[in-house]
């Protein structure tokens, strides 16, 4: 499915700021796979999840989703095969459209934008639909501005925006750090849900131990820009979160792990 | 200090106020639709003019040539965003160096600064002297023709897919990359089309005053944001439908002049005009910062516990 292969990144290349946030990391994932990466500030989660999207090029290194090379593909053609959510509520949404114009938008992710209507009364009736899934009462409200709407609520119509159109890969970057516990935990319950229904391959940045071993099949750790934990399957379920923070004092060679990971 | 003078004067300043509404119109679609401070409109507001008289002369026929100043306009328009895409510029000095480039080819296309043009000799869309006239020449009612059926076309564009796609690059830039737009293409497009609105504002503008001059456009920027501003502040509370939006800045524009001709008719002088406009859009500008700096109200907590 996806296929990262050594990739690279430095910032700031030559300047007092220069830091190099990946360092040849690889990283593959099975179709259907739902890998949660927790890792300290640093770590490069964040670095990787817009390698993948393609916010800017990679130094080195190659990224492939299910076969195509997009190592050298523009952001906005990388958008056909990936649904993303960010860390920031504001930046999922068009806040000065309305809820049904947004959605519109993500309904037409990686087809040609011509001057056909750009949203059809079919369409209305099925983002209603969608909108039930949530559980939030926006479907009553299709044509409110989404800046009305509550950072959770938000969060909630950028999940269902990225998952409109069935994404080869979702990447969740860190999508409920911004919320409160109880949105957080009802966003997370919808995540759950539609990545289970449509069998999704997911990449999930959390900072929250435990939420990283509870949902998802997999769990990747991140340190100074690489992968240095990576377990799935049985191994993953009976995992606890000492059992995490001892493993990464080994792998890193330090007991940091305690002020950087444990946030939860 | 004579009322009559004062009301010979609003035909003129409504006709102006329409032909401008056009150009402002422009200005809104990257000021307020884009989200960008485009500042090629100063060069483009005579590019229209100088093209659309040179056409007129050579013996083109009107319609033909005002689509050509609309072609010319959005080929400004081009050279903008492809400075800014392509090249990185900030839009700003994007705009800077493409009207400062205008200046040059304003002067090649006409060949002096200031280039009359006859409207005994050629059948004008638009001139002052029938702005007294009950007749179907009269360039209230041709002008306000033209912009009814621009703000229909408008509002038709910016409800499709492509149009749609326009409105969410100005609204979240990184948010439309996500969902698969081009950003840069439809910022380039949007400037296209602004600019392309402009230099017909700028043919119009030229009919009407029998002349297109170098320097016409001096300005033009500041005088589109105050009609953009007047219509937001006079309108915005009623007019929250897009079509409604565009047809609002139309009328900030008819508005400026209507207070254009009463500065004028109070005895100030027309010279005074543009520090006036200056001041009064800096004004405008600054009320929503202050407004958030010295009379922010309490914000309820919990808004996202509602969700």
């Amino acid at each position: 499915m996806l296929d990262v292969k050594e990739i690279w990144k430095t910032f700031n290349a030559g300047t007092v700021n220069e830091k190099t946030a990946l360092r040849g990391l690889s990283l593959h994932l099975n179709d259907g796979d739902f890998a949660t990466v927790i890792g300290g500030n640093g770590a490069g989660k964040s670095t990787l999840l817009n390698a993948v999207a393609g916010v800017w090029p990679v130094d080195a290194g190659s990224i492939s989703i299910g076969g195509v090379d997009l190592t050298h593909m523009p952001e906005h053609k990388r958008a056909k095969y990936i649904g993303r959510v960010f860390q920031d509520p504001m930046l999922g949404t068009a806040a000065t459209m309305q809820i049904e114009e947004n959605l519109a938008l993500a309904a037409r992710r990686g087809k040609r934008r011509s001057l056909r209507i750009g949203i059809t009364k079919a369409e209305r009736e099925a983002y209603i639909e969608r909108l039930k899934i949530l559980d939030l009462g926006l479907e009553d409200r299709l044509t409110s501005k989404v800046g009305l709407l509550s950072g959770g609520q938000r969060q909630a119509l950028t999940l269902l925006m990225a998952t409109l159109i069935k994404p080869q890969l979702l990447l969740l970057d860190e999508h409920t750090a911004a919320l409160d516990p109880k949105t957080a935990a009802k966003v997370l319950d919808a995540t759950d849900r539609i990545i289970e229904k449509d069998h999704l391959t997911t990449l999930m940045i959390t900072h929250n131990m435990r939420d990283a071993i509870q949902h998802g099949n997999r769990l990747i750790m991140m340190y100074e820009g690489r992968i240095v934990i990576d377990v799935s399957g049985e191994e993953k379920k009976k995992l606890t979160v000492p059992q995490l923070l001892e493993l990464f004092s080994k792998v890193s060679g330090s007991d940091e792990a305690d002020d950087k990971l444990l946030l939860s | 200090m004579n009322p009559i003078a004062l009301l010979n004067s609003l035909p003129g300043a409504v006709s102006q106020g329409f032909i401008w509404g056009i150009m402002a119109i422009g200005v809104y679609i990257t000021y307020r639709i884009l989200d960008v401070a485009d500042l090629t409109v100063d060069g483009t507001m005579c590019t229209g003019g100088a093209v659309f008289i040179m056409l007129t002369m050579a013996g083109w026929s009107i319609p033909a040539a005002l689509l050509a100043s609309f072609a010319a306009g959005m080929l400004a328009g081009l050279a903008t965003g492809l400075l800014h895409t392509a090249c990185g510029i900030p839009a700003i000095l994007s705009g800077i160096l493409t009207q400062l480039a205008l200046y040059s080819v304003n002067l090649r296309i006409m060949g002096k600064a200031n280039q009359p043009i006859n409207a005994n000799n050629y059948r004008l869309l638009v001139s002052s002297r029938n702005v007294r006239v009950l007749s179907t020449e009269n360039p209230i009612l041709v002008v306000g023709v033209v912009c009814i059926l621009l703000i229909a076309a408008l509002y038709w564009f910016f409800g499709t897919e492509l149009g749609c796609s326009l409105r969410s690059t100005g609204s979240n830039s990184a948010m439309s990359r996500a969902q698969g737009i081009n950003t840069n293409f439809t910022t380039v497009l949007g400037l296209m089309l602004s600019n392309g609105l402009v230099a017909l504002s700028s043919a119009l503008l030229s009919q009407y005053q029998g002349f297109a001059d170098v320097s016409m456009g001096r300005g033009a920027i500041v005088i589109g944001l105050a009609a953009v501003i007047i219509g937001d502040v006079v309108f915005g509370k009623l007019f929250i439908n897009f079509a409604l939006r565009l047809l609002s800045v139309v009328f900030g524009s008819v508005i400026y002049y209507a207070v254009y001709s009463l500065v004028i008719w109070l005895g100030m002088n027309g010279d005074d005009m543009k520090l006036i406009t200056s001041l009064i859009v800096a004004l405008f500008l600054s009320i929503p910062y202050w407004k958030g700096k010295y009379f922010s109200k309490p914000v309820k907590k919990g808004g996202a516990a509602n969700a």
